[in-house]
């Protein structure tokens, strides 16, 4: 069995290995959040618990699937499929692995950035067609905080695009053979994890959906499967940035040659997923103004500098 | 990749008409975003990756969503759908589209008659990046200017 | 700008190793069907009626528990046998209303009814939450091994007249001038 970029065996093998990790997610992250807060978390279906999430998907798959009289019928279906839609797109630029992948698009890391921010439609058609107004205010909160955050994500990243002279994310990967990015470009880690975060809203950045102040936010009104994509949708974007941040900064698949590139990939990914759940377990929510003064005025004008000093660096050692 | 060309392509007129057709706003706009994501496929097929990525990025992605963002503030319901449906009436739009179908008859005959083999060069990053900061940088730094100018003034707006 | 990284160092990434140092810390988590937990003596759980030493029932049907019952779960009819002894003729708690405060237990003049460290009485039916005096009585004294009302009461029932209860002095006979 040859795995091998683009064939129709490895695309159907990341698409489910894909999926049934963000599903695993729910589990992993209520054991872990539970580690952290003194408790045991799900223990008692299978081994470990670990048949919870099986639980989980038979309760969320034979809920009533209610869509609200007063909701607008079209939207209200069409936003969660964008979400997982577009989140499994970016999956495709992806290199898991040398011989692991989808597409070697020239424009992986501008694939993303189009991806995440067609992202923002799931949560905003979500919230309009609700006609509710705990979501259309999660939606709104939703538009200005993930527009806002692209632009520092999509900046964080061209300093280590500057860096690898290429927008393809597998290029990017090898020309990490001497040096991981993440010493160079500290700054530019440190923005990008505080941007994905952001972009895949979750806590302590969950603003749109914050529960104690506006109920569910832009999903109050989903139920069913359709709810259960957005839950999904939201672990989807955590392996995602895991994933991206792994392949951006810390060298994807390098490590040393006892273990194959896959099993590096995921334990650098896998360190970044807990690391995203430790941040959850630890820090409180920002007010919302809060966020949005945080970004533009701190945020903004740091990975500018980040981008002109290493814009500069490099011309100087050229 | 001429078959791609030929679906996105009557994929975004179709989107098109429809945004104009549609008296629900939001599903106008999704319209809208069908084709402006058909268009950068268009680009795509015809060799400019880089166009297509910041059509996406930059229209789809971001004015739209701008788009969205005013239309929520407005709170539109069912008295604006009744409002646009009661503007569409036939005696508006009939003599504006048979002129205009007039000259998209021409249009397809002119272009019909033209020598359609265009020569396909990609375009990729480095060729846009080294005009806009060759040839063309005097106009990037003055739109530069005019988004500052904006910068400060939505700041400045901001903090009253 | 400086301020911001510093209280972001001070704050949030000491909060964030607090946190993750909980990981080494033991659970508190007590696996309840596996691991019973240790229930107080004096826990207030599901209510029992008690027996006096001799196995009669110590409950009088003097509905001082029904009164005293903020709910209104209990309900009781007093009867009496030949020999002068009340006993309730029915003695129904309501279990599904109850609230485990112990009032009926505290207004008990004869430690009858009393609450146990039995808390697990889920029901799949509502009606079997209702309990009867059988299900309620127990072969035994519970908390008080020694209490027997009708030994310090003045009562008279059978086997035991006026005068012979515990501390009792013997009955005045007001015909008599002797004193």
């Amino acid at each position: 069995m040859a795995f091998e970029i683009g064939s129709g065996i490895t695309i159907a093998a990341i698409l489910g290995v894909v999926i049934v990790v963000a599903a695993m997610l729910i589990w992993v992250e209520r054991r872990l959040l539970s580690l952290w807060q003194e408790r045991l978390g799900p223990n008692r279906v299978g081994w470990f618990g670990l048949l919870q999430v099986v639980a989980d998907m038979i309760k969320i798959f034979t809920k009533e699937d209610w869509i609200p009289p007063f909701a607008d019928r079209f939207t209200f279906v069409l936003a969660p499929a964008i979400i997982m839609t577009v989140i499994l797109l970016s999956f495709g630029v992806i290199p898991f692995a040398p011989n692991i992948g989808v597409i070697d698009s020239n424009l992986g890391v501008l694939f993303v950035l189009a991806m995440a921010s067609l992202g923002a439609y799931s949560v905003m058609l979500a919230g309009l067609a609700s006609d509710n107004k705990y979501a259309l205010l999660g939606a709104l909160r939703a538009a200005a905080q993930m527009i806002s955050y692209e632009v520092f994500m999509g900046i964080s990243l061209l300093g280590v695009v500057a860096l690898a002279g290429s927008f393809n994310l597998r290029e990017i990967v090898l020309s990490q053979a001497e040096g991981w990015y993440v010493i160079p470009q500290f700054i530019g880690f440190i923005i990008f994890l505080i941007a994905g975060i952001a972009e895949s809203h979750r806590l302590p950045f969950d603003i749109p959906e914050a529960e104690q102040e506006i109920c569910a936010g832009y999903h109050t009104e989903y139920s069913g499967m359709k709810f259960g994509m957005f839950f999904v949708g939201e672990y989807l974007g955590l392996v995602l940035i895991s994933s991206l941040i792994t392949v951006l900064f810390f060298g994807g698949w390098m490590g040393a040659a006892f273990l194959p590139p896959i099993v590096w990939f995921s334990i650098k990914a896998g360190g970044f997923i807990a690391f995203f759940i430790l941040l959850r377990a630890a820090i409180p929510r920002p007010r919302y103004d809060q966020l949005m003064t945080y970004g533009w005025l701190f945020l903004l004008p740091v990975s500018l500098l980040n981008l002109l000093i290493t814009g500069a660096i490099i011309l100087s050692v050229q | 990749m001429i078959i791609l060309f030929y679906i996105a392509a009557a994929i975004a007129v179709i989107s098109t008409v429809c945004v104009i057709l549609q008296s629900n706003i939001v599903h106008a706009l999704i319209y809208l975003i069908t084709s402006l994501l058909s268009v950068a496929v268009i680009f795509y097929v015809l060799g400019a990756p880089f166009a297509a990525m910041l059509e996406a990025i930059v229209y789809a992605g971001a004015i739209m969503v701008l788009f969205l963002f005013v239309i929520m503030m407005l709170n539109l319901g069912q008295h604006t759908r009744d409002q646009e449906k009661s503007w569409l009436t036939s005696k508006v739009w009939i003599a504006p589209s048979i002129m205009s179908g007039i000259l998209l008859v021409q249009l397809v005959n002119v272009l019909s008659e033209l020598d359609h083999d265009v020569e396909l060069t990609r375009v990729g990053v480095l060729e846009v990046s080294a005009l806009l900061f060759g040839p063309y940088v005097l106009a990037v730094e003055l739109a530069s200017i005019l988004l500052l100018a904006g910068l400060v003034s939505a700041y400045h707006l901001a903090k009253k | 700008m400086f301020r911001l990284i510093n209280d972001t160092l001070t704050s949030q990434v000491v909060t964030l190793w607090k946190v993750f140092a909980h990981a080494f810390v033991k659970a508190d988590t007590v696996e309840y069907p596996d691991q019973q937990p240790y229930m107080f003596p004096r826990w207030r759980g599901r209510i029992i009626l008690s027996r006096d030493p001799d196995g009669e029932e110590r409950c009088v049907a003097c509905n001082l528990c029904a009164v005293a019952c903020p709910v209104d779960c209990i309900a009781l009819q007093k009867t009496e046998d030949e020999e002068g002894r009340w006993y309730p003729e029915f003695f129904r708690i309501n279990f599904s209303r109850c609230i485990m405060c112990g009032f009926c237990e505290e207004a008990c003049p004869t430690n009858a009814i009393q609450l146990t460290p039995d808390f697990e009485m889920a029901e799949y039916v509502r009606q079997d939450m209702v309990w009867e005096k059988e299900d309620l009585l127990i072969n035994g004294t519970g908390k008080y091994h020694d209490y027997n009302f009708y030994r310090v009461a003045g009562k008279k029932i059978g086997g035991k007249d006026k005068g012979e209860g515990l501390n009792e002095a013997k009955p005045v006979d007001v015909r008599s001038l002797m004193p």
